[in-house]
């Protein structure tokens, strides 16, 4: 029985040894295509590691193209990306926070239906949107500029609200009862008593929604028009139409670069990370 | 504090969410109702046409093989996926040293964001130089030509897609540690085999868990865009990676058919919607919630 124990171990360690293998090749050989000579990306048999680790490929890559007209800097990019995080995860927090606290804690007419409408919504495919919203958008002047990828994150949405709310119903209601027998007002309860007990369920929807940023692709293509005013995925895309399939370490350096500072992320965050995942799960 | 007061303080903090749901969801929605029945261009006023572009998207050739693609590729991604997802969170639950490093690596591939993971998967899967081919003519095989045969492109794409399950995978490996350790021991004594003290415990006690992630899955499989419009320009080849989502789009955006992208969205609302309900029912009998025995 105990010899059997340890084959299935040892079996199970091998097919997990063997899947770990295939799921990080692909991340693997995107860094070493990123720091090889060109030369070298093209060899056959296939050269695995650069014989000398090329990190002006990186250089190169957020200044390709110089010399051309209408240069833009990758840089410029990188900037976009994060103003757009910026205004779009505090308009999360701050809007989520007060929206969820009111599903949660507070007693109001329509409350219920409410949050089962905002629960329905969640279903809807953007697709379907997409159209009106554009034409909003364009009423409002508004197409071209950052404005319609950061100003609807203030004004709430349902999954952040969800997953706030169910946190939120977690902390003791004798917590706020106490708070509001000392004179507290329902303002002070909620920045006093209850964000900082849930700081960990901010702290998820805060970085969802960094990520959904960073990663929208769609959003950008729709509403951003001038070069200058890309995000990083659609710079990245962009790049790749205009140069792709010639110089491909510094596509993949590119890529790199709008890739590493999310893992960078998840290594710092990584608990948080996965129980927020979970969370979502289980409804 | 008087009821109404009550009322005007849970209104006030809800506010931001009255006006994000009204402005960009209600409205929305119900525009794209009416532009659906809608001759429009965002250059000029709605016209009103009646059902004319639901009688055009029914005769349109390219609407079908869009709904075609998008139909093949859900078959094929949705299982291969699912399948792929629950084996690794199964083996990652058996406990085995190293899980959290294995968790790890799973999980790494979902982060990577579609466009880099496109143009990643352009490399690896190149015709000339790509590396997934180089690594099966090592073993002897003759790679297929992924990018440019239409028979092979969107099995390229589901491999892309297996490559990112680790959010999935996460979802479940929650699942598979609510699952009371008790119940699988019970099935030990009772002398169960593994498979069946998987197939008669452990699937049942999680299968809320795998109607969730099926849900989402086809929500996001049927939106497929960002992936195949970089990885395939045009839905190249021959059409074979055109999706559903993508023709919505070139509609929009490129030939400036609002009134039929509109159409076309709510045609996938529809469809998501009925498929949506379809696995509920489906699913009635062999879903278990908890072991209260109230669903």
């Amino acid at each position: 029985m105990k010899r059997r124990n340890l084959l299935a171990v040892l079996s199970i360690e091998a097919v997990l040894v063997a899947m770990s293998v295939l799921f990080l090749f692909p991340l693997l050989w995107l860094v070493s295509t990123a720091l090889k000579p060109i030369e070298e990306t093209m060899r056959i048999p296939p050269v695995w590691i650069p014989s000398k680790l090329m990190w002006s490929n990186f250089a190169d890559a957020m200044t390709y193209g110089a010399d051309k007209l209408g240069y833009i800097p990758f840089l410029v990019y990188a900037r976009n990306t994060l103003i757009l995080c910026v205004l779009v995860v505090a308009g999360t927090v701050a809007s989520n926070t007060l929206v969820a606290y009111s599903f949660a804690r507070l007693k109001w007419k329509g409350r219920d239906a409410m949050f089962a409408a905002t629960l329905a919504t969640m279903m809807v495919p953007f697709p379907v949107l997409m159209v009106p919203t554009f034409a909003l958008f364009r009423q409002l002047e508004w197409i071209g500029t950052f404005r319609p990828l950061w100003v609807p994150a203030w004004f709430g949405s349902a999954f952040s609200i969800f997953l706030l709310r169910q946190f939120f119903r977690t902390i003791p209601f004798e917590l706020s009862e106490a708070a509001k027998i000392d004179g507290a007002s329902e303002w002070r309860v909620f920045r006093d008593v209850v964000l900082p007990l849930c700081k960990p369920a901010i702290a998820v929807v805060a970085l969802f929604s960094f990520m959904g940023t960073w990663n929208d692709f769609l959003g950008p293509l729709i509403y951003l028009l001038d070069q200058k005013t890309f995000t990083l995925a659609l710079g990245l895309q962009f790049y790749q139409s205009q140069h792709g399939g010639t110089q491909w370490n510094l596509l993949m350096a590119a890529s790199t670069i709008v890739v590493a500072p999310v893992i960078v992320l998840f290594f710092f965050t990584q608990r948080l990370f996965i129980q927020g995942i979970a969370l979502t799960g289980l409804k | 504090m008087s009821k109404r007061k009550h009322n005007l303080v849970g209104y006030l903090f809800a506010l931001p969410w009255f006006i994000g749901f009204s402005v960009f969801l209600a409205y929305p929605l119900a525009a794209s109702i009416y532009f659906s029945f809608c001759d429009y261009s965002v250059l000029k006023k709605p016209v009103f046409i009646g059902l004319d572009n639901y009688r055009e998207l029914f005769a349109d050739e390219v609407f079908w093989i869009t709904v075609k693609n998008t139909a093949i590729y859900a078959a094929i991604s949705l299982p291969a996926g699912m399948v792929m997802a629950l084996g690794l969170a199964m083996l990652l639950n058996a406990k085995v040293p190293g899980t959290t490093f294995f968790r790890t690596v799973f999980f790494l591939p979902s982060l990577v964001p579609m466009v880099s993971l496109a143009v990643l998967w352009l490399w690896i899967l190149n015709g000339e130089h790509g590396i997934l081919n180089e690594v099966l003519r090592m073993v002897g095989i003759q790679g297929p030509n992924w990018l440019g045969d239409p028979a092979w492109s969107k099995p390229a794409l589901v491999v892309l897609g297996v490559w990112g399950v680790g959010n999935a995978v996460l979802i479940y490996l929650a699942g598979l540690q609510d699952v009371p350790t008790s119940l699988v021991e019970a099935a030990e004594l009772d002398g169960a085999s593994p498979w069946q003290k998987t197939r008669h415990v452990t699937i049942p006690m999680i299968s809320p868990v795998i109607l969730f992630n099926l849900i989402m899955g086809i929500i996001g499989t049927l939106q497929v865009f960002t992936v195949p419009y970089v990885m395939f320009p045009g839905g190249s080849p021959a059409r074979s990676t055109y999706f559903y989502a993508m023709y919505l789009f070139d509609n929009a955006f490129l030939y400036n058919k609002m009134g039929y992208a509109s159409a076309m969205g709510w045609i996938m609302f529809l469809a998501i919607f009925a498929l949506t309900m379809l696995s509920l029912k489906l699913t009635e009998k062999h879903v278990h919630y908890g072991g209260g025995g109230t669903a």
